[in-house]
């Protein structure tokens, strides 16, 4: 289960990579280098060709994988070979793919391939249900997002059904390292959210540097780190790639 | 006919709110603005206003004889749409949603644009209200589109390449989605057609309508008689979701939709949605995609820019699922025919997107008897594509 890698007065770090960028054999390379480097859980990106909620550099390195023709079934399949020597793979996919896959076969397979769960960054609250009770049946869990734009009611019902942790949108916009994000606005919405759920919050987007780790430490149960550690291993491949998202990670979590 | 979207924003299975959580606010404020802008005449008041003295509507309806002369027992009307200010229906969408914009007090505009004509459109009523606009356009159609892009700047708008993905129309529309992430509090989104989340496509819908309420009215005036078909091109659907709202009650009349087939919806080069799409989920609803089977967004191909797009809005779906419409398709060849055809027959340059529901227009009249009227929607005039057309 997803919600117990988080532990009272630790900060669990959740790293963000693009499955097949640039090729599958590399995102094997990169899963146990993580793993190694004490990723808490892992957040692996399906390739998609209208990534809404992605900034600059996931987009890029979607696009790479699209260009190797890397598919969600070929996703699944990863997870099925790495899952067992790493923490808990959620996959991170727009719904357009999952729906043409079928939403129970997909939740049928991704529990058949050891996933811990999966977020879907264009699916609201509104549409979410379908895929949450599917995934649910089993026993997969799908964090939802709440963004500082989120009303406080709504997010205190996105947080109600969230599963595993709530995903907590640090500022607004899209994925990205070049726009720090604004703690203080954040501040008051995670106070808001721990006043109405006991369930972890984990804080996403724009989370680039040990000074944002410093900064949210004691605040949030979990950081996920996507940009910033693709940035770091861009333009490389394989072991090398593999090298310098365990060092990032590793530099990160020891703040 | 149901003709406004459940609560949750479906015309039957097809629509929705598929947007990044940060949007739904706005949505819901849009939503909230939209049903209070609609319920209130001192809106519509305005609106008209603007279209009369600003826009120069009503357009005319014409009878294009020459143009069937040899093949067409029927009459065959057009909806002139060119004769409109910017030289497309697109501006009767960009001035209702400028309206609700300062309303709402939004200080930006953002809009993506294909072939230009709704950056254009979005520019012109950005200057007009004294609104700073910016437009999200693929790099590889601001090269195609220089004329276009020239215009917006000379209107005060910024026009924004942008490299990611295809660079063309569906790239520039998930860039202006993500635009509109970074700056919810202050932006107005403008989508250009009846697509996006709800409640775009019905708010869209409802500026066009303008189109088809017209039309029916001057078809009743003029030959005392309803018009026994209605036909539009459809790219986002919306100078046909227009037409096509005024007759949607009018069991007796037929409504077709002419989408672009490119080279033929058998091929891969082409953007016919509903005719070689399958469903799926783009651009904040559900509808018909042209994708893969594992669900990527393929890219697309039109001669017209403003048809070449991989989705199609949700109440379209709807129309054909539910038989009330018809969705047929025109490749290039027989668009470009029919271009020099009118040109050639009656003196006006139609837009490429209209030269589409043109050939289909001419064949259909053919089968149609002398007793029949024929309503084409002349959505655009061509003088955008003469550059491209010259160049063939
Ligand atoms: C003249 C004209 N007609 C039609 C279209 C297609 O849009 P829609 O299907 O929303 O009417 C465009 C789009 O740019 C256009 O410029």
């Amino acid at each position: 289960m997803l919600s117990n890698i988080f532990k009272p007065g630790r900060l669990a770090f959740i790293p963000y990579i693009m499955a097949g960028d640039p090729d599958l054999e590399t995102t094997r390379a990169i899963v146990s280098a993580l793993t190694e480097a004490g990723a808490d859980a892992i957040e692996l990106g399906v390739p998609y060709s209208d990534p809404l909620a992605d900034g600059p550099t996931i987009e890029a390195a979607g696009t790479r994988a699209l260009k190797n023709g890397v598919k969600l079934s070929d996703v699944l399949a990863l997870v099925k070979e790495v899952h067992e020597a790493a923490p808990p793979i959620v996959l991170f996919t727009y719904y357009n793919p999952v729906y043409q896959y079928g939403v129970q076969e997909f939740a049928r397979a991704a529990a058949g391939a050891g996933a811990a769960g999966a977020i879907v960054p264009d699916l609201s609250l509104e549409e979410a249900e379908p895929l949450r009770l599917a995934l649910g049946a089993h026993d997969l869990e799908m964090p939802l997002l709440v963004a500082p734009s989120t009303p406080r009611d709504r997010a205190a019902e996105i947080a109600g059904q969230s599963g595993g942790f709530v995903y907590v949108v640090s500022r607004l916009g899209v994925t990205g390292a070049g726009q720090a994000p604004n703690f203080e606005p954040v501040r008051k919405q995670i106070a808001e959210l721990r006043s109405v759920t006991k369930k972890p919050l984990a804080l996403g987007f724009g989370i680039s540097s040990a000074e944002h780790v410093r900064a949210v430490r004691g605040l949030v149960d979990g950081v996920i780190v996507g940009s910033a550690l693709i940035d770091a291993y861009s333009n490389a491949r394989g072991n090398e790639a593999a090298r310098r998202a365990g060092d990032y990670l590793k530099a990160l979590r020891e703040e | 006919m149901r003709m406004r979207p459940s609560a949750a924003g479906y015309f039957g299975e097809f629509g929705g709110k598929f947007v990044p959580e940060v949007l739904v606010a706005a949505l819901a404020e849009l939503e909230r603005e939209v049903d209070r802008a609609f319920a209130d005449p001192a809106f519509w008041n305005e609106y008209a206003s603007v279209l009369a003295e600003f826009v120069g509507r009503p357009s005319p309806i014409y009878r294009a004889e020459r143009f069937t002369a040899e093949v067409s027992p029927a009459t065959l009307v057009l909806k002139r749409e060119d004769l409109n200010h910017t030289g497309a229906h697109k501006i009767n969408n960009t001035v209702g949603q400028a309206l609700l914009a300062r309303r709402m007090g939004k200080k930006r505009l953002i809009a993506e644009t294909g072939a230009g004509q709704h950056g254009v459109a979005t520019a012109t009523v950005g200057a007009k209200f004294g609104i700073p606009v910016d437009v999200y356009m693929g790099a590889v159609d601001v090269e195609r589109q220089a004329l276009n892009v020239y215009i917006m700047e000379l209107f005060g708008a910024t026009v924004h390449a942008v490299h990611g993905g295809t660079q063309t129309l569906k790239d520039a529309t998930s860039e202006a989605f993500r635009q509109w992430a970074a700056r919810v509090d202050d932006t107005f989104y403008v989508i250009g057609s009846v697509v996006g989340a709800h409640p775009y496509p019905f708010m869209v819908r409802e500026f066009q309508k303008v189109i088809g309420t017209e039309a029916r009215a001057q078809c009743l005036e003029r030959f005392g008689k309803l018009p026994s078909d209605v036909i539009a091109c459809v790219g986002g659907g919306s100078n046909a979701a227009g037409i096509f709202a005024g007759f949607i009650d009018d069991a007796g009349v037929k409504l077709w939709g002419v989408e672009a087939a490119g080279d033929g919806i058998e091929t891969k080069r082409t953007a016919a949605s509903l005719n070689a799409g399958t469903v799926g989920v783009l651009h904040g609803s559900r509808s018909y995609v042209l994708q893969t089977a594992d669900g990527q967004v393929r890219e697309t191909h039109s001669i017209s820019a403003g048809l070449d797009y991989p989705g199609v809005g949700p109440e379209h779906a709807y129309l054909k699922e539910s038989g009330r419409a018809s969705y047929v398709s025109v490749t290039d060849a027989e668009a470009l025919e029919a271009f020099f055809d009118l040109a050639k027959t009656e003196g006006i340059i139609p837009a490429l997107e209209a030269a589409h529901a043109l050939a289909f227009a001419r064949r259909l009249a053919a089968e149609r008897g002398p007793d029949d009227v024929v309503l084409v929607n002349l959505s655009g005039r061509g003088d955008k594509d003469i550059n491209q057309i010259r160049a063939l």
